[in-house]
């Protein structure tokens, strides 16, 4: 008892977050992972050990392709967000000379994470849309005469509105990358009598690149699983799986199906943090 | 000195680009929030170039909207269980993680980190299954367990972070000196953690009070100020969003700006 007692309060900080995670986390991890191999029977389902999901998962042209275009808007965002985060980031630790200016250009990237998500995603809306802001300003100065779709509704407004959102997430582990760079490094690679493009190339980038991996890590695995901004400026084309699952829970009731999509999702998005926890340790060790 | 003219010129030149490159950002990131605000106050339905007047009528429809009224309340409700549920579970979880070394604590910990990762659509439908297996009715309780293990690696990560950084004498010290490790915790270890832990709680806070993907899934016929934009943005676009979207950014920047004051402190 007095043993009990005195442990108390290392079996409570042990044990709730154990628990915790036991019931709310692997529980229904192993649910789904059940019900993904159950089958559909319309109007419910049936307990099964199948492997029909995955197979029409994987073979059905129809969820292949919301796949495929799923993978591509991804790394469209990376890229997108990495091309803007990563200039952005390198200057304001190299070649800004005011240490209060990158103080609030950094915070300016970084607070619009703190506006609402939903918002950022309807402003795109309301702007790319074809009665939108948009449109009706190019109108205005006389670029076009009737209003465009071009804008709203495809793949392109898509990979716009997700960057925007995400790409607080790639700034931030590229600017502690490049941070925990030592100046002198550089300097000596300019003393040796590198310009500053190879010395960038040798140098900088290659000790950045676990901030680069982390950061398309985040941007990649956000946008692989959202499915408010294809909803909103994706259009009929534009389903990404996210919406493909929240569609089998709710209208199309598939649940064991949904269950495997979402399994897959879940799959992609270890193998990715896994993929790129390597890439860090391996820049740790090989760094200084 | 032949040399150095061509250098002078082209670092001139790529400051420039430089430059040129962060103001285009800077637009492409604030171009669209000042367009959100401007359309809140304009008096037309459609939200169409150029703007034709001022007016305050969105507003006024917010403050007779009841519906909306409900939903804010609701977010409060939920934001504030969740938050203090994910710091109950959290912050002990980055103690385990810190201090205690057990089979099975690199799962552990990834599990945690998890769901910063993993897109809230998994754990939604993950919950959803469990709850409807076990007979649990959805309501807003349920929202809040699904916020709080969401949230959970937010928390986790900011508290472990700090207590990394604490010297380990301290704790020596104290066990030294005869406390119990629970006395040990109150009058060390917390003192030293408490400003993580308000960051951790006020990021959660805005996190849950934003959250969309896991809510969806586990809310019953109560909403949340979220899922009640959402679901009137489904019906169409509406100078009615831009205000509440208006006094959300406002919100926001005041709460950044508490953010950042707390801050300075701690580091003084």
């Amino acid at each position: 008892m007095s043993i009990l007692r005195r442990n108390l309060p290392g079996v409570l900080v042990m044990g709730i977050p154990v628990l915790w995670i036991a019931l709310f986390m692997l529980l229904p991890y192993g649910i789904i992972v059940t019900y993904s191999f159950w089958l559909k029977k319309y109007p419910t389902f049936i307990p099964a050990f199948q492997f029909g999901n995955y197979i029409t998962i994987f073979t059905d042209p129809q969820y292949v392709l919301v796949f495929l275009r799923t993978l591509k808007i991804s790394i469209l965002v990376s890229i997108a967000s990495f091309l803007l985060a990563y200039p952005f980031a390198y200057w304001l630790v190299f070649r800004c000379r005011s240490a209060a200016l990158r103080t609030w250009l950094y915070m300016a990237v970084i607070a619009p994470l703190w506006v609402s998500y939903l918002l950022r995603a309807y402003i795109w809306k309301t702007i790319l849309g074809t009665e939108g802001v948009l449109n009706s300003f190019l109108m205005s100065i006389g670029l076009i005469d009737e209003p465009s779709s071009l804008f709203l509704y495809n793949q392109f407004a898509m990979v716009v509105t997700l960057t925007y959102i995400f790409i607080p997430f790639m700034v931030m582990p590229i600017y502690t990358a490049l941070e925990k760079i030592p100046t002198n490094l550089t300097e000596a690679s300019a003393d040796l009598g590198m310009g500053p493009w190879r010395s960038f190339w040798h140098v900088t980038l290659p000790l950045s690149l676990p901030g680069v991996a982390a950061g398309f890590t985040l941007t990649f695995c956000l946008s692989f699983g959202d499915f408010i901004a294809p909803f909103l400026v994706g259009g009929p084309d534009g389903n990404l799986i996210a919406n493909v699952i929240a569609t089998q829970f709710g209208a199309a009731l598939n649940w064991p199906l949904g269950s495997a999509l979402a399994i897959v999702m879940l799959i992609v998005v270890l193998t990715i943090v896994s993929l790129s926890d390597r890439m860090e340790r391996k820049g740790l060790s090989g760094g200084i | 000195m032949a040399r150095k003219t061509p250098s002078l010129i082209s670092r001139y030149g790529a400051d420039t680009g430089f430059m040129t490159f962060v103001a285009f950002l800077m637009a492409f990131l604030y171009i669209p929030i000042w367009v959100l605000i401007a359309f809140s106050f304009n008096d037309s339905r459609s939200l169409t170039w150029p703007l034709s007047g001022f007016t305050l009528d969105w507003y006024r429809k917010l403050a007779e909207n009841s519906d909306l009224h409900a939903a804010i309340g609701n977010s409060f409700y939920v934001a504030s269980l969740a938050t203090v549920l994910t710091l109950l579970v959290g912050v002990p979880a980055a103690m385990v993680l810190h201090k205690v070394s057990f089979p099975g604590k690199s799962v552990f910990r990834r599990l945690i980190l998890l769901p910063i990762t993993l897109p809230g659509i998994v754990t939604g439908i993950s919950m959803l299954n469990m709850f409807k297996l076990m007979g649990f009715p959805l309501s807003l309780e349920t929202v809040v367990l699904g916020h709080a293990t969401a949230l959970l690696g937010v928390v986790v990560t900011q508290v472990y972070a700090r207590l990394q950084r604490l010297p380990k004498s301290l704790e020596e010290a104290a066990y030294d000196l005869g406390a119990t490790p629970w006395r040990t915790f109150v009058d060390v270890t917390l003192p030293n953690i408490r400003s993580a832990i308000i960051g951790a709680g006020l990021l959660s806070f805005v996190l849950s009070f934003d959250e969309i993907p896991v809510t969806f899934f586990l809310t019953g016929r109560d909403n949340t100020l979220p899922m009640y934009i959402y679901s009137t943005m489904r019906r169409g676009v509406t100078p009615e969003i831009n205000a509440v979207g208006t006094i959300i950014v406002l919100l926001s920047l005041i709460l950044i700006i508490v953010a950042v004051v707390a801050g300075r402190e701690r580091k003084k």
